[in-house]
């Protein structure tokens, strides 16, 4: 049993070496050569500053930008380290709202969300996913039932026609994979930057 | 449900089983130890390893030593990790300025790591530096998969040998495991990622202006390389803390299918390398057979249940299911079908939130977990305790027709049913015993998040999944405590190794065996009469030993749901 104790070492610090320090380097230097833009996190650039990543959602409260999800991140509370704070949308700490489907704090929230967008849009059904949080708190996309739900608010605030937002909306909008994997859905920072270079060049 | 729902986890499935033949017959090669195409690059490395080492490839070891191997190559592991953790404010790669992780949880995610738990009360962007992602967490993710396989291959050879002394060398089967299966997979598998959107840097964290000004630093740091290994090797610690919902994590529907596809590989391939090493591809299909039927019915209870929704939120006028902690771009179908599959192997990966799931959609994933893994499971882990049930299965047959059981030419005696049931019956031992524990402790119950049974779920949760070494939770639970990191990582570890070393046990015994011929009294292993027999073995062991628990929480919940009542 004794003999054992060398290759418990020396066998162990070998494949540590090569599966935790040679492997991700490795990966990081062959990544960035290769697909440099998405090793580096997709980020987006408009006039030379970073305004987000086209994966990582980010929170809108303009009546003039389209919304994304709820998102239930939270951040340390300044004031009490030991508290945390809501934060939507932060991307330094990941996380969701973690409620169950029987508890009163989410059937009060999504209640109180849904007559506010009922008041928004009393024409259309409310989409579920506008009143529900993501999983990670991130999720950078909508349905595009729920993109077409804020059209009339989007479309008034810029003083857009309402046809023209829906194209863009329309234009915006991702089909499954080969028409099979995944949902349909909107990039919310996607559809918002179209909107606005829609409106610059009105 | 919808019909394109029920296509993809059709197209999900047709997968996985057309996998498991090329797949197996490449890792049976690898551990026998045959040439394979990548030989001529990895062989001189393997070499290096086993001349530094001072292993001798040829000298095979008894049970007992094999397993002693493997139990010292873990405490090294616990070693390196626990030290980086405490020790990443002072090492490199730390652009987020981490500071040293506190005693009890260093502890808890070391234990966590090792047994392929990865359970994670810490949260990945908030807590660890990329030195601890990768040379910690990283290698521990190839390391205690690479272990689960060479376990199994060591039972396996208990099976397929006659009259033999020895089980293997465990230091050839891992190092094989981790240079031939891994590593080549994973390097392909990394580059896919990044492809899709991943991200694989060393660069800081970004601070961005978004479009209404406000500041959002984005985590980034090198995800691809960890999440192809915490997906490929089952163990499901994320980088992030919303793991593979975050969307550097899984940003794509096809990421996410292929995300799910490298849970079950290995594990549905491991079943065929089985089949090949007893000698007969049959038995293997018949093992595969077993978990397929397990896997579909929990697919189907959890899509109906989450397309269905929560009677809760569908009073308020809501339509389109239960979408609270899932994303847009999975829906109902791809969240359902990753959250059985996480937890019918030992994966743990999330794409959505289990605790937000309804009631009966989030009581498979804890049904799963409680039947020990065995849908295919854990690499290897899942094999060798679905062989336990088979040894179980053959035992009950043999007594009702009254012949001494076997399987695969060998005989089932009272050792192997022993070791079988103590390997079987520790588990509820440990996940229903620390929840009672829990439930009557105010500072335990204090760490709930929800109230009423879902806060008792969420407790239950927790223990099975450290005990099954799964590693997913309801993350509600505030799990960063002395109480939870202490019992958590004693679950984790009585889970895995009190598993292991029975197993092993039964490996020696079987391969000390003579190897008999089937005669016409031979129970036939490989038909519908014998898929049927086990599934029926794991269903009334199961059910007898959860119904209760689950009676206090999810189907209370259920009631509680249906009828409209909230806490």
């Amino acid at each position: 049993m004794l003999k054992e104790i060398r290759p418990a070492i020396f066998v162990l610090l070998a494949l540590t070496l090569i599966t935790g320090l040679l492997y991700p380097l490795a990966m990081t230097v062959v990544a960035g050569a290769v697909f440099p833009a998405q090793a580096e996190g997709s980020l987006i650039t408009r006039n030379g500053q970073v305004i987000g990543s086209a994966l990582i959602g980010q929170e809108f409260k303009d009546d003039k930008y389209f919304h994304g999800r709820p998102s239930a991140t939270t951040a340390a509370d300044p004031n009490d380290s030991t508290k945390t704070v809501p934060a939507p949308y932060n991307a330094a700490n990941s996380s969701g709202s973690n409620l169950g489907p029987t508890s009163k704090a989410l059937a009060d929230r999504v209640k109180e969300d849904v007559d506010k967008l009922k008041a928004e849009n009393p024409a259309q059904a409310v989409p579920v996913d506008l009143v529900t949080t993501s999983a990670s708190g991130l999720d950078p996309d909508i349905s595009p039932e729920a993109a077409l739900f804020q059209v009339p608010r989007v479309a008034k605030a810029r003083s857009l026609p309402e046809d023209r937002v829906r194209a863009l909306v329309a234009k915006a909008t991702d089909g499954r994979l080969i028409g099979l994997l995944g949902e349909p859905r909107v990039n919310v920072l996607a559809l918002n930057l179209a909107l606005d270079a829609a409106t610059a060049t009105k | 449900m919808t019909v394109i729902g029920w296509i993809q986890i059709l197209l999900y499935c047709a997968v996985i089983v057309a996998l498991a033949k090329p797949l197996g017959w490449y890792m049976t090669r690898v551990f026998s130890g045959e040439r394979t195409f990548l030989s001529p690059v990895l062989r001189p490395v393997e070499s290096a390893i086993y001349w530094i080492g001072g292993v001798d490839e040829r000298r095979e070891q008894h049970w007992l030593t094999y397993t002693v191997a493997m139990l010292l190559f873990h405490v090294g592991g616990f070693l390196i990790i626990y030290g980086v953790m405490r020790l990443q404010g002072v090492l490199p790669f730390n652009p987020a300025g981490q500071s040293a992780v506190a005693e009890d949880l260093s502890f808890n995610t070391a234990i966590s790591f090792l047994t392929n738990t990865n359970w994670q009360n810490y949260g990945g962007e908030s807590t660890v530096s990329y030195l601890v992602q990768m040379l910690g967490l990283t290698h521990q993710n190839f390391l205690s998969a690479a272990t689960g396989i060479a376990l199994a291959i060591a039972l396996i050879r208990g099976f397929s040998r006659a009259s033999a002394r020895t089980v293997g060398n465990f230091w050839v089967d891992v190092t094989r495991c981790t240079l031939y299966v891994l590593l080549p997979l994973c390097i392909v598998y990394t580059l896919v990622l990044v492809w899709q959107g991943i991200p694989q840097t060393l660069g800081p964290y970004v601070e961005a202006t978004t479009l209404e000004g406000a500041k959002q630093t984005i985590a980034v740091g090198p995800v691809a390389s960890q999440v192809a290994i915490k997906m490929l090797g089952t163990n499901g610690g994320g980088f992030f803390n919303a793991n593979a919902a975050h969307p550097f994590e899984n940003p794509t529907a096809l990421s996410n299918f292929i995300q799910m596809i490298s849970i079950f590989a290995l594990g549905a391939a491991l079943t065929n390398v089985f089949g090949r090493m007893v000698g007969n591809q049959r038995q293997g299909w018949a093992i595969l057979a077993v978990m397929g039927v397990l896997f579909i019915a929990g697919v189907a209870v959890t899509y109906w249940a989450e397309a269905s929704g929560s009677n809760v939120l569908n009073a308020l006028g809501l339509t389109g299911g239960n979408m609270e902690g899932k994303e847009v771009r999975f829906g109902i179908v791809a969240s359902s079908l990753f959250a059985v599959i996480t937890t019918a192997a030992s994966c743990g990966a999330v794409n959505a939130m289990h605790d937000s799931f309804t009631a009966l959609g989030g009581m498979i994933p804890l049904i799963n977990m409680q039947l020990g893994e065995i849908i295919v499971g854990g690499v290897g882990a899942g094999l060798y305790g679905m062989l336990l049930f088979v040894v179980l299965a053959i035992f009950v047959a043999g007594l009702m027709v009254g012949r001494t059981p076997e399987y695969v030419g060998k005989k089932i005696e009272a050792r192997e049913v022993k070791m079988a049931m103590l390997a079987i019956l520790v588990l509820p031992l440990m996940y229903l015993g620390w929840t009672a524990v829990a439930v009557v402790l105010p500072q335990a119950v204090a760490s709930m998040a929800n109230a009423g049974p879902h806060g008792f779920t969420e407790v239950l949760y927790a223990y099975t999944s450290a005990t099954a070494n799964n590693g997913s939770a309801f993350g509600g639970l505030t799990g960063n405590t002395f109480f939870y990191n202490l019992t958590l990582a004693s679950s984790m570890f009585v889970g895995r190794f009190f598993m292991i070393i029975p197993a092993m046990a039964i490996a020696g015994s079987l391969a000390e065996k003579k190897s008999i011929p089937p005669s016409a009294g031979t129970l036939p292993t490989t038909g519908g009469l014998f898929v049927g027999l086990v599934v029926g073995v794991i269903l009334i062991i199961g059910g007898l030993t959860f119904f209760p628990a689950l009676a206090l929480g999810p189907i209370v919940e259920h009631l509680a749901m249906t009828a409209g009542t909230v806490f």
